[in-house]
């Protein structure tokens, strides 16, 4: 066969300059992005006396550390925690925001835009300036040290509540005005028509909050001491302090702690990334 | 009972109040002998059909149609029967476990009928459903409407902007215009009795003509045509407007009696049957009819007629009707 044969159309061969340039660029965030997170798998696999060697591929891989870990029941029972706590704020925030968003976007009352303003200005107050709020409001409740303490600055959330108004806005009225004259309640109608209308944000909403729960730190560490309510991350630099710094556990826990979040990122990347275009944010 | 009239009159507003989706700030609405104002959409026992269908997009052909029967008592099976049923009806019983999505807009349309007509309502009220579809389509889905109607023999309030749909199907006809009703009557006493200038010019298609004219001493004179009647002779002196169908304005004939004038070719429309005419007479854009088969060159000078009883007398100040001459 000469190689005219095989000749692919001229269109289909051509490479811009521009592309070339834009694929390096993002070559190299991608590199950039992975490297930590495969030294992170690779010391997991090292031995003690391995990790300051910084070959990608161990010398003689073992999954000791795995072991070690597993067997740990704190490890287990961080872990579960973290599982728990994740999932119940995110249900928590896809009924509630939504319900509110729903309200926000659908229904015409006087200081409904007094309202969304005043939720939407708390976006502009970083956590750390809640924190201190949050504690004492725990305190004086006794929800220091609690689950429900950890939870509780989450359950519902400002950026939830604008994602999905306005998501909600573009919904026509004519399915919930139909559903009205069909006789349906305005709970009935929000849950069985306007909430699957919706779906692409639920998940977004659903992934953004989950995986914000799964890596929040900074909250439950100020919130627990007792270390059967700890989460995996304050767990996990617990480790460090305590088992002077044994670097290929705390890998081995944090790749651990990682596999949910990837689970959850290739199932969902799709609505993830949706998510991201249709909400305007930064992942 | 048709509501039409053009876009922002009210029609829609007026089926809305109707269905309980907006509320009313005066007045008393009944539906039969019961005053229903403070009554919820779901207590007045109406069905509503939109004009985006407002099938819902996450629930198959049968379930849509079901949801009509969200409040009845009946049992799972009796439900099974009745959606069944509605489906065969309108031909959707090979859909029932389709989407919407893979519905053409006929079918979108029935499937919006089917959850309408399911649970059995007083009244059914049709907020411009045919707006959406092709011109085909629509006169077909006229078509079905109407024996739909004719077989359940329950009242329908239809909305509409266009008035062949209002002709063609309304048993009465309601003329809206800013948010008042002008005029309620059959299709024929719209077309023929008109009692104003706007419903005149709105009801029948091509719209009716006018030209300016005036009386005096019991004489019309419109363009270079005088007309004596004794109906005339009882109107005070003054401009008024007349009007004439294009249907009743005709191309190259002349009469006795009636009225006859001259105009000028501006454009034609040859319409097989038909030859719609477009004509200068003295200075007013009119249209006239001749047979299909005749051409009349644009530029040329014919002679248009209107017979005893084509024209219609509005008063040109407060555009009301006069009367027919």
């Amino acid at each position: 066969m000469s190689t005219m044969d095989v000749e692919l159309p001229a269109n289909r061969m051509r490479i811009r300059p521009g592309q070339i340039i834009t694929w390096t660029l993002l070559l190299l965030g991608g590199l950039i992005m992975v490297t930590p997170l495969l030294y992170m798998f690779a010391t997991s696999l090292k031995t003690s006396g391995q990790i300051y060697d910084l070959k990608l591929i161990p010398a003689a891989p073992t999954l000791d550390n795995y072991i070690s870990v597993l067997s740990d029941g704190r490890f287990l029972r961080w872990f579960v925690n973290s599982t728990l706590i994740a999932s119940i704020v995110t249900v928590s925030n896809v009924f509630f925001d939504s319900m509110v968003g729903y309200t926000l976007a659908k229904f015409e009352f006087r200081g409904r835009y007094f309202i969304f303003l005043a939720i939407l200005s708390t976006l502009m107050i970083p956590t750390e300036m809640l924190v201190i709020p949050w504690y004492l409001m725990s305190s004086q409740l006794h929800w220091l040290d609690t689950y429900w303490g950890i939870m509780f600055p989450g359950m519902m959330t400002a950026f939830g509540t604008f994602l999905m108004k306005q998501f909600f806005e573009t919904v026509p009225d004519d399915f919930l005005e139909a559903a009205r004259v069909d006789g349906m309640n305005e709970f009935t109608i929000w849950w069985k028509i306007a909430m699957p209308l919706v779906t692409p944000a639920i998940s977004a909403l659903a992934i953004f909050t989950f995986l914000g729960n799964w890596t929040a730190f900074f909250w439950p560490l100020i919130v627990t001491t007792s270390r059967e309510l700890y989460t995996l991350p304050v767990g996990l630099s617990g480790f460090s302090v305590e088992q002077s710094i044994q670097w290929e556990k705390i890998m081995t826990g944090a790749a651990l702690a990682t596999i949910p979040t990837l689970i959850v990122f290739l199932v969902l990347q799709r609505f993830i990334v949706r998510g991201v275009m249709l909400a305007g944010l930064k992942g | 009972m048709v509501f039409v009239g053009p876009s922002g009159c009210g029609k829609s507003t007026t089926l809305r109040m109707i269905a309980g989706l907006e509320d009313i700030t005066a007045g008393e609405l009944r539906i039969g002998d019961e005053v229903v104002n403070e009554r919820e959409p779901k207590q007045r026992n109406i069905a509503m059909v939109f004009q985006n269908y407002a099938i819902y997009p996450h629930m198959t052909v049968g379930q849509n149609i079901g949801i009509g029967l969200y409040t009845s008592k009946l049992d799972a099976d009796e439900k099974r029967a009745r959606i069944a049923a509605t489906a065969a009806t309108l031909g959707l019983e090979d859909l029932l476990d389709r989407r919407p999505a893979a519905l053409s807009g006929g079918q979108r349309q029935r499937v919006a009928i089917g959850r309408a007509m399911v649970r059995d309502p007083v009244a059914f009220l049709f907020d411009e459903p045919l707006s959406n579809l092709d011109a085909q389509l629509r006169a077909q889905m006229r078509i079905e409407i109407k024996r739909l109607h004719q077989r359940l023999g329950t009242t329908i309030v239809y909305v509409t902007h266009d008035q062949v749909e209002a002709m063609t199907m309304a048993d009465r006809i309601v003329v809206m215009r800013d948010g008042r009703i002008l005029q309620v009557g059959t299709p024929t006493e719209m077309y023929e009795q008109p009692v104003d200038i706007f419903t005149a010019r709105f009801i029948g298609s091509p719209s009716m003509n006018l030209v300016t004219g005036t009386i005096k001493d019991g004489v019309l004179s419109v363009a270079d045509a005088t007309l004596a009647d004794a109906k005339v002779a009882g109107l005070p002196n003054g401009a008024v407007q007349v009007g004439v169908r294009p249907h009743d304005l005709l191309v190259g004939t002349e009469v006795s009696e009636g009225l006859t004038m001259k105009g000028q070719v501006t454009a034609v429309e040859p319409l097989g049957s038909e030859t719609l005419v477009h004509l200068d007479v003295a200075g007013a854009e009119v249209i006239g009819t001749a047979p299909g088969k005749l051409l009349p060159k644009v530029n040329s000078e014919v002679t248009v007629s209107a017979a005893p009883g084509a024209l219609y007398l509005f008063d040109a100040k407060t555009e009301q009707a006069l009367g027919r001459l």
